[in-house]
């Protein structure tokens, strides 16, 4: 029985789209253009996040406010925050490798729902346009990322306003692609390829499109609160109106703790891609990992107010946050000894891809273990609201989940574009990004330690010079951008022909020309049962070996049984 | 491994296969009903919260009306079982009886609006007295919304499913099947809301 998927002839409207580079400036339903257009759409706000992150440090090199007055100094953090977390982290790790590798993966020729697709890219845009307008008009937010009660209903409504129309459109777009994820992934697999044999990111992404649906809305709901606050001069959150602030706490960090994890569940997804490929061995420990992904789920849930322990939280849930927060170190471990052990051993090649990846590593344990320190209520009552809350979540979501971007960029460029980059350069862009970024944010620790409190652009002159450590670590990490540039946009034009399979990789994405072809195999979508078989000949993999038809799968299943 | 194994794999291939030609279109909505269900669970947190850490004045609490909740609830399920009988007429290719059920369900929707109406005219207190006025109106309001939007599908699949020339037919009952998911949602929502508003 050989069952094949034939190339859809539903979808005439997608050979209607227009070809070349207007492609990417259309609304195409192609998910290898959208996870493009989610891409580089991401990296284009980064770069702005990038910038307002130069101006906050720039102001930090000296204990005045002299840079800026110091509510464009609030804005320009509140928009730095949103923008990293909203318009360049969670679309680029979810939505553009998400879009670009899932159909792959499962076997399919496209997204469950196409035009969904489609229109939770273009939600983006706009929304993020909007954001920025806010600063021209009157002044964007000031109340930080988190928006926090009673200053978001105090300073100037319209930026406010501005702002959570747009976190809502935003809200929106990440729904609707975890839904497409989620159908796309359950119910879109060819036939024949169990969940169990599905490369290690569909199951992150699994779990962060259960986070997305489950969580996300109830953000909705409460900035919908917010602004009914502050346009309808209700109550919600408002302690002068018989209101609570702590509502709005918990029912933000019921959000925004998972949505710390739709930054770096995927992130984990990409890196579980990457290091079998370039250290030719199996991933190590698959199921472990699989199980630990939906505890880091379940757990994720349970964990928000280790946000709250200084809002006045009773002790019995300090007590219960604190160690339900302790236990996600456990399947969090369990994932970092995992990645060592797939290293371990292996042939590894120093590529920039393998870089950026074990330089996630190194930084994610870092963040993790203050992250767990931070967990524990004695310690968080001195560290809370200072730099070393900063210097933690930068640990996690800058050396982790944007160290994993630009590692998942060198491996997959290749493919996106059939160029390949070059790597001396890359390695120059890694070590300029790995000093800069441990530079900048190291010192932070220090800070934060010795009681400099977050968000505010004075500061006691005390703190003068490992502030200018960190600004200058900042600067680095800026004029690694350069290279980096220069390289993705003269590789390709320039750069050497990749062919098929440059890394000699096992996973489906690779089985087809570079770029694919529209719907992504010239002929039936193989059907890939180990995606991660390298063990047997580390120096030359069988590469079609483990693309079998139905029948041979059976077969070889037999042969395995008489062995 | 064992010929089990290799039998359960096949009957697995087979299961995979039924999927593919499945209509996935359900799965979504459902996934993202969901998602608006956890919407609705988080105002309902919020207003438990209130409940027990910011208690009103006892001269500033007012006790609410039962008689036209209790309509309205009663006007939302009978509506439910409205729905069921025009989607069965549908299935049996009935397209009058269909479209005769729909207008019933979708007056039965109305109707509980315009008394969800009446019932916020007579109601004493206002959107920005309390916390507890600001939560009802929140809560009743953004129910109100997903009835207004039901009723406006609901007639819209009247229309399609009209005999001659609709779209909707006994070949494709997606539409319909996928309001009357939703319009059993939004009963659901109802009933809880129900509880913990005023019963509660
Ligand atoms: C081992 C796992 C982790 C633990 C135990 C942990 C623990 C904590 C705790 C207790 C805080 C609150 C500190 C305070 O405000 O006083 C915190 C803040 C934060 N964490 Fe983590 N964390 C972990 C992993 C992560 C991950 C994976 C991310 C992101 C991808 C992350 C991002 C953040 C952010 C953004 C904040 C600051 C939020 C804000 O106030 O602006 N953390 N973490
Ligand atoms: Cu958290």
């Amino acid at each position: 029985m050989t069952i094949s998927i034939p190339p859809s002839s539903s979808d005439q409207s997608k050979k209607l789209q227009p070809e070349g580079w207007l492609r990417y400036f259309s609304f195409s339903l192609d998910h290898k253009v959208i996870g493009i257009q989610y891409l580089v759409c991401g990296f284009i706000f980064y770069l702005i996040g990038g910038a307002l992150a130069s101006a906050i440090r720039i102001e930090l090199v000296s204990p005045i406010s002299d840079f800026m007055p110091r509510d464009v100094y609030n804005q320009v953090l509140t928009l730095h925050g949103t923008i990293m977390i909203f318009l360049w982290i969670v679309p680029v790790v979810n939505g553009a490798f998400g879009n670009y590798l899932i159909p792959f993966y499962v076997g399919a020729r496209d997204m469950a729902f196409p035009r969904l697709n489609a229109v939770a890219f273009w939600m983006i845009p706009p929304a993020g346009l909007l954001l920025i307008s806010s600063y021209f008009i009157n002044g964007a937010a000031q109340s930080g990322w988190t928006a926090y009660p009673p200053l978001s209903i105090t300073t100037p409504a319209a930026g406010q306003l501005i702002w959570i129309l747009s976190v809502l459109l935003l809200g929106g777009s990440s729904i609707f692609g975890g839904i497409n994820f989620i159908a796309t992934i359950l119910k879109l697999r060819r036939p024949g390829l169990r969940l169990m044999q599905l490369p290690m990111y569909c199951w992150a992404i699994l779990g962060t499109s259960i986070l997305v649906v489950l969580s996300t809305p109830v953000l909705a709901g409460t900035l919908v609160l917010l602004s009914f606050d502050i346009v309808a001069h209700t109550g919600f959150f408002n302690p002068t109106l018989g209101g609570n602030v702590v509502v709005y706490q918990h029912l933000f960090w019921f959000y925004s703790h998972p949505a710390v994890y739709i930054m770096v569940l995927p992130a984990f997804g990409l890196v579980s891609e990457i290091l079998p490929v370039h250290s030719r061995k199996p991933l190590f420990g698959y199921t472990t990992m699989v199980y630990s992904i939906m505890a880091i789920v379940v757990l994720g849930f349970l964990v928000w107010a280790h946000h709250m322990f200084t809002s006045g939280t009773p002790p019995w849930m300090r007590l219960f946050f604190t160690i339900a927060t302790s236990f996600i170190a456990v399947p969090t471990g369990i994932k970092f000894f995992n990645w060592v052990a797939t290293l371990w051993g292996g042939k590894i090649s120093i590529n920039s891809a393998v870089l950026f990846s074990c330089g996630f590593i190194v930084n994610f344990v870092l963040g993790g273990i203050t992250g767990v320190a931070l967990a524990q209520v004695p310690f968080d009552v001195h560290a809370h609201d200072t730099y070393f809350v900063v210097a933690h979540f930068h640990y996690i979501v800058y050396g982790g989940s944007v160290f994993v971007i630009f590692s998942s960029i060198y491996h997959w460029y290749p493919k996106f574009t059939g160029r390949m980059l070059n790597d001396s350069i890359g390695k120059l862009h890694f070590a300029l990004t790995f000093i800069g970024f441990n530079l900048c944010f190291a010192p932070q620790h220090w800070l934060g330690l010795n009681g400099m409190p977050r968000r505010v652009a004075e500061y006691d002159p005390q703190f003068i010079f490992f502030n200018q450590i960190s600004s200058v670590g900042a600067l680095i990490m800026a004029i690694s951008t350069l290279p980096f540039l220069w390289n993705v946009i003269n590789s390709a034009f320039t750069g050497p022909l990749a062919g098929d399979n440059p890394w000699s990789a096992l996973t489906p994405e690779w089985l087809t020309s570079s770029p694919p072809p529209i719907e992504n195999w010239e002929g039936e979508a193989p059907l890939v049962s180990k995606p991660y078989g390298y063990g047997e000949n580390p120096e030359k993999p069988n590469l079609t070996s483990n693309i079998l038809s139905d029948q041979s799968n059976s077969d070889s299943e037999e042969d395995e049984v008489k062995k | 491994m064992t010929t089990l194994t290799q039998n359960e794999q096949s009957s697995q291939v087979k299961h995979d296969q039924d999927s593919e030609h499945g209509d996935y279109r359900m799965f979504g909505l459902a996934t993202f009903l969901v998602a608006d269900a956890m919407t609705f669970a988080g105002f309902f947190a919020a207003y438990l919260t209130y409940k027990a850490v910011n208690p009103l004045l006892p001269d500033a609490i007012y006790e609410l009306e039962l008689p036209l909740p209790t309509l309205n609830t009663i006007l939302l399920l009978v509506s439910s079982a409205t729905f069921h009988r025009a989607g069965k007429a549908l299935h049996s290719n009935n397209a009058d009886r269909c479209q005769r059920w729909l207008l019933v369900t979708a007056s039965l929707g109305i109707a509980f609006l315009a008394s969800q109406m009446l019932e916020y005219f007579t109601l004493p207190f206002g959107l920005t007295d309390n916390v507890f006025a600001s939560t009802f109106y929140a809560l009743t309001g953004f129910h109100g919304l997903h009835v207004t939007l039901g009723a406006i599908m609901i007639l819209i699949v009247w229309w399609q499913a009209r005999s001659p020339n609709g779209r909707i037919t006994e070949q494709n009952t997606f539409p319909l099947e996928a309001a009357e998911l939703y319009w059993h949602f939004v009963d659901g929502i109802w009933v809880i809301l129900f509880i913990i508003l005023y019963l509660l």
